[in-house]
């Protein structure tokens, strides 16, 4: 049986990663699950400098789901390098560093950073952030301005690159276009929705920031949409997410037009959920005689 | 320290201590690891819940594997917990948080300050301080602050030492909060260990700073992942710290308890 899928010329052992944010950089979740077992880890989104991130509340349940404005609180890229790669040099898995800025050049100094760094295999464009007020979706939610940065990015960086793609757009296959025709290697879809929650008997907003991103299976069936809409539009792989729970879950975005499939929010709710998505996989295949993974990339047109 | 893990639990039993505030009583290998002011997080079998709720840990016992719970009824999740009964099977992640320093309290005078919901981990803290030779303080003096006479725990309190009582409304002990309870006790102390709500605790870190004495407390916020992933429930910190690099400290992982020197409160 290959599990195995190719994206931008990276081999992965198996299309499960995790999405950004929701794993940390691996060493939290690493006490739970085996690394080694991954196809990536995909790293929570790193800036340029370190950054604090919003007030706290900063999550909220939500039916099916939560909200988060964490905003993007991180160490900085110099912490992931001295900390975070080497921890996850030890492991058999792909490494994916999310990068996160608020302008341009932010985002092209931490590429040029982490460009010397072999166990960084890939570079997650996070251009859909909706809990950063500069930069972030900004530049997510206009095709010209994510083919500008695509583009720039394109030119300074040395690893492959995803962008990931906000579903609070009008055409998610109109953005899609912009990131292939701006020479991204890939795509990842769906960031957060945003959403919004008030407490009636407090009166007040149940997250600080008032406005939220939301994730969790609630958004499973908008993200499996624009998956399909967005691999129909371009011929760059897409990397699916958003509520992926299950195996069943990942086979639909594969069906879609996944190559690669994370779960994000689900870590939260089980922390096992990785592994557990890979075996299911493994025993679909074996139940419906696939020998192949990449057979059922895109199968359901 | 071992592994934290998802895993299964039996309840062993259920009662209601005081209107909206339940007792609960787990079966769980997780028994084995805890220590006082850390907590678990409880998963809802409701499928349209996903995250797990922070409740911190009220008692052990490590040999019979039992892990006590007391919690509020606060939602839709604890609600659905109030309705467990003996036999019962619920899921939980643990052991979370770093619990509170006991080695702080060796040959001191120790007072141990609650309020509301932050009652519970302190009556655990109580016992391990009378139990465990290692830390054996001078005094121990309690100080629970409740809104009214409807108080839960106080009896099993009284075991381990000398207990003050404060009442929002005056029907039991002081009339006012805990630090009016200390204040009108003229209570002294080397060591505070606190937990309750932020103003609370913003009080307590005060009243320590008058006293000359060292305060640790024990914080909660809104948590998602409660392993140190999600950077959901952080609080700020004077300095910059060691994970962060920003003057944020994770509650679930760096806390619950934090010197409260090292806080912005």
């Amino acid at each position: 049986m290959n599990t195995s899928v190719n994206i931008a010329g990276v081999t992965f052992k198996n299309p499960v990663m995790t999405a950004s944010g929701t794993f940390g950089s691996g060493m939290e979740y690493a006490e739970f699950v085996d690394l080694n077992r991954l196809g990536a880890v995909v790293t929570k989104g790193v800036a340029n400098v370190p950054w604090p991130g919003n007030p706290t509340p900063r999550v909220a349940e939500v039916y099916g789901g939560m909200l988060n404005a964490i905003g993007l609180q991180n160490p900085g890229v110099d912490v992931m390098i001295e900390r975070d790669l080497p921890f996850l040099k030890d492991f058999d898995t792909k490494v994916i560093v999310n990068v996160c800025g608020k302008s341009t050049q932010d985002y092209v100094d931490v590429v040029e950073r982490l460009a010397d760094q072999d166990s960084v295999h890939m570079l997650e464009i996070n251009v859909s952030c909706p809990n950063v007020k500069e930069g972030g979706i900004a530049f997510g939610q206009n095709p010209d301005a994510l083919f500008e940065i695509t583009k720039e990015i394109k030119k300074h960086a040395k690893q492959p690159i995803i962008m990931k793609l906000s579903p609070n757009v009008t055409s998610i296959a109109e953005m899609a276009r912009a990131a292939e025709a701006a020479g991204s290697d890939a795509i990842s879809l769906i960031n957060t929705i945003t959403g919004m929650k008030i407490d009636i008997y407090k009166k007040t907003f149940a997250i600080a920031n008032k406005t939220g991103g939301l994730s969790g299976p609630a958004i499973k069936p908008v993200a499996v949409r624009m998956v399909y809409e967005a691999s129909h539009a371009v011929k760059i792989p897409v990397i699916g997410m958003g509520g992926i729970a299950t195996a069943e879950d990942a086979i639909e975005f594969m069906l879609a037009g996944a190559t690669g499939v994370a779960v994000g929010a689900m870590n939260f709710h089980n922390p096992y959920a990785t592994i557990e998505v890979i075996e299911g996989i493994e025993r679909y295949m074996s139940g419906q005689g696939i020998e192949n993974i990449n057979e059922i990339i895109g199968a359901v047109e | 320290m071992s592994k934290k893990k998802k895993i299964g639990a039996e309840v062993i039993s259920q009662r209601l201590l005081a209107e909206g505030i339940m007792d609960l009583r787990l079966r769980t290998s997780l028994a084995e690891d805890a220590k006082p002011g850390q907590f678990i997080g409880v998963y809802p079998q409701n499928k349209s819940t996903l995250l797990p709720r922070p409740i911190s840990i009220c008692g052990y016992d490590r040999e019979n594997k039992e892990l006590r719970i007391v919690y509020r009824i606060a939602g839709s999740g604890t609600a659905e917990f109030a309705l467990y009964q003996e036999g019962d099977n619920t899921d939980i992640l643990g052991v979370l948080g770093n619990g509170f320093p006991l080695d702080k309290a060796a040959g001191k005078r120790v007072v141990i300050i609650g309020g509301g919901i932050g009652v519970p981990p302190l009556l655990g803290l109580a016992k391990e301080l009378s139990e465990n030779a290692a830390s054996k303080p001078e005094s121990v003096t309690m100080v629970m602050g409740y809104r009214n006479a409807d108080t839960f725990l106080t009896d099993e309190f009284e075991n381990y030492g000398k207990l003050l009582i404060a009442t929002e409304d005056g029907s039991i002990g002081t009339k006012g909060n805990v630090i009016d309870a200390c204040k009108e006790n003229g209570v002294e102390a080397d060591v505070i260990y606190a937990c309750g709500p932020m103003p609370m605790l913003r009080g307590v870190a005060a009243y320590a700073k008058e006293i000359g004495a060292k305060a640790y407390i024990s914080l909660e916020e809104r948590m998602a992942c409660g392993v140190g992933a999600c950077l959901g429930c952080i609080c700020k910190t004077k300095e910059v710290d060691d994970h962060s690099h920003v003057k944020n400290a994770r509650i679930c992982t760096d806390g619950p308890v934090f010197d409260a020197d090292d806080l912005e409160l």
